[in-house]
């Protein structure tokens, strides 16, 4: 018999609809998980059991009245730091907002309440989303639990840590040029980065408001699917948000593969990925033929320039974005300053890390007179090929696929000191941020050292409901992923 | 291309970002290598290619002119540093005459 916390949230929704098992349980396992394990891990940052258990609670009580429950109603929820929650703090992993207590809930706080989903934690990031390792963390880096001494991937590495060690059976994070993806191929889970403007970001600490989007990590991708559904949708609160109506991505993902056409990046096969990663994911696209797929190779020309037109867009946005920390609304504020200047300014150098000035710094040189043409001009006119890129793929492919990351997860501190090497490991998730496009990672099995390996199926904005389909089939096509080492800890 | 000592003084003083003499030796270093990088965007970016900004053709969201519930003036104030009399309290910015 299964330990409660080793369910996944299907098993967990239903248990608790039935009344075989209590919301409060659920809740009390998944914390109890959470002590046991979180000094290691860390994947933590402010873990919330009175909230959870006020709102298991609820869920059961609404039971015994009779009360119709969500799909998901019962099925805890670890949530990225960085996503504001009504009078719990929120830090975005950053010492300027050490104390901040956030006067409202995002969103999808807002409608995962709604869903009687407790929420039991916020987890560590790289400090504002910004890094590929969770090293960036003010608050100490979150450890992997395939092998405690590697990174869980960033930025939202404690929501995918979290969900691979069984402390959380679903949680969210935010991508903006992988943050969802690289973190769920290096822990071995599933992760979805959806359409840009799918999921409201109103509430969501802003890094690159042209690129972030907001999504779930799950064990299964029936989860990852319903997690979806429970966010998505229109929000007048987020005029950036798509107005076309949700797909039931549930409901869809058992209609099959057969007869749709799969290509496979090229791009992301040669030889900067790692041989056991490239063999993986060329036995997942043998798999989709299997299935009644034809599959092809694709070229997509612009995704190497990507990178660099990223490491321009996002810095760009960020330094506009991060110019409300001025030691005057919320966050930190230097002591005795002099004047407002000296006071913005020892606020700022005190408050943010390492890679959060870089960037800002980066990407006030890029906007500033003299560069803007030369950098975020050219930048923007490569956003474009990419976008081309894409549209001409997809007139000849339903998705695409594609490697999640280079390499397996690599150690902690193996790059920290590299801005650049730490950047390579985006290379393939960004083009889709750049695109607005959708895109899942899910696990396609390990590489020869043990770690586990994230393939993408990537489509046009939209195509949620098509990607989930196309994973599911390959996943129940797949070997399930043994356990992590942790997994059978305590 | 390597940015001098006075390009990186200026770009952190416009992000308003206090340096220390170690911070600006190293930030140079890494920005002038990540810039080098970056710069590949013009050689394939043409004249021709218009820029994208945004991924949607998004233009003027509007909703009717209703007013809504906002935050208690309490509560938006509840995360500042300083505040007095209802407001945020910031150092002295006109010097008395």
């Amino acid at each position: 018999m299964a330990e409660v916390w080793q369910l996944d949230a299907a098993a967990i929704a239903h248990a608790v609809a039935s009344g075989e098992t209590s919301a409060v349980e659920v809740v009390d396992a998944h914390l109890a998980r959470i002590d046991a394990l979180d000094q290691e891990v860390h994947a933590f940052l402010t873990p919330t059991p009175e909230l959870a258990r006020v709102q298991a609670a609820q869920v059961d009580a609404d039971r015994v009245a009779g009360k119709p429950l969500g799909p998901l109603a019962g099925v805890p929820i670890a949530l990225k730091d960085v996503l504001c929650t009504d009078g719990i703090r929120t830090t975005a992993g950053s010492k300027i907002l050490e104390t901040y207590v956030p006067p409202y809930d995002a969103t999808v706080v807002s409608m995962l309440k709604a869903a009687g989903m407790p929420i039991i934690g916020k987890t560590n990031q790289d400090e504002f989303a910004m890094g590929s390792s969770t090293e960036n963390s003010a608050f100490g880096p979150t450890h992997n639990p395939w092998d405690l001494a590697r990174v869980p991937g960033g930025s939202s590495g404690g929501s995918a840590a979290s969900v691979a060690a069984g402390m959380a059976p679903v949680s969210l994070g935010t991508d903006t040029g992988g943050s969802i993806r690289q973190p769920a191929a290096l822990c071995g889970v599933v992760g979805v980065k959806p359409t840009y403007g799918r999921v409201s970001r109103y509430g969501l600490i802003a890094f690159a408001s042209s690129l972030d989007q907001i999504g779930p990590f799950a064990r299964t991708v029936r989860d990852a699917a319903a997690t979806l559904q429970a966010i998505a949708g229109r929000d007048p609160m987020d005029s950036t948000s798509a107005s076309e109506p949700v797909p039931d991505y549930v409901g869809a993902l058992e209609r099959g593969v057969d007869g749709l056409r799969v290509g496979v990046v090229r791009e992301g096969m040669g030889e900067g990925t790692e041989p056991g990663v490239r063999a993986r994911v060329t036995e997942a696209a043998e798999k989709f033929a299997s299935m009644g797929c034809t599959v092809d190779e694709v070229s997509l020309p612009s995704f190497d320039v990507a990178l660099s037109a990223y490491y321009l867009i996002a810095p760009a946005e960020c330094s506009s974005n991060l110019a409300r920390y001025d030691g005057v609304r919320y966050g930190y504020r230097a002591d005795d300053p002099r004047d407002v200047m000296d006071m913005n300014m020892r606020s700022r150098a005190h408050g943010f890390g390492d890679e959060v000035k870089r960037r800002i710094m980066l990407g006030t040189y890029a906007l500033s007179a003299g560069y803007y043409d030369a950098y975020y001009g050219k930048a923007q006119k490569v956003r474009t090929l990419v976008i081309r890129d894409f549209d001409e793929a997809y007139s000849r492919f339903d998705f695409l696929v594609c490697p999640t990351t280079p390499t397996t997860a690599f150690k902690i501190g193996e790059k920290a000191d590299d801005p650049l090497a730490m950047y390579l490991s985006d290379l393939f998730t960004i083009p889709s941020n750049l695109a607005g496009a959708a895109a899942i990672s899910m696990p396609c099995g390990l590489a020869e050292d043990g770690l586990p390996v994230g393939v993408q199926v990537l489509g046009p904005p939209l195509s949620e409901e098509l990607l989930f389909r196309a994973a599911y089939a390959l996943e129940q096509s797949l070997e399930p992923l043994p356990a992590p080492p942790v997994w059978s800890a305590r | 291309m390597k940015l001098s000592r006075e390009d990186v003084l200026h770009v952190a003083r416009l992000a308003r970002l206090a340096m220390t003499d170690e911070e600006v030796e190293r930030f140079g270093a890494q920005l002038s290598a990540i810039l080098d990088h970056a710069a590949r965007v013009g050689e394939v970016a043409s004249d021709d290619v218009p820029p994208t900004s945004h991924a949607l053709p998004l233009s003027n969201v509007f909703r009717e002119d209703v007013a809504g519930s906002c935050l208690s003036q309490d509560k938006a104030l509840s995360t500042a540093p300083e505040r007095e009399q209802g407001r945020f309290k910031v150092p002295r910015i006109i010097e008395e005459s």
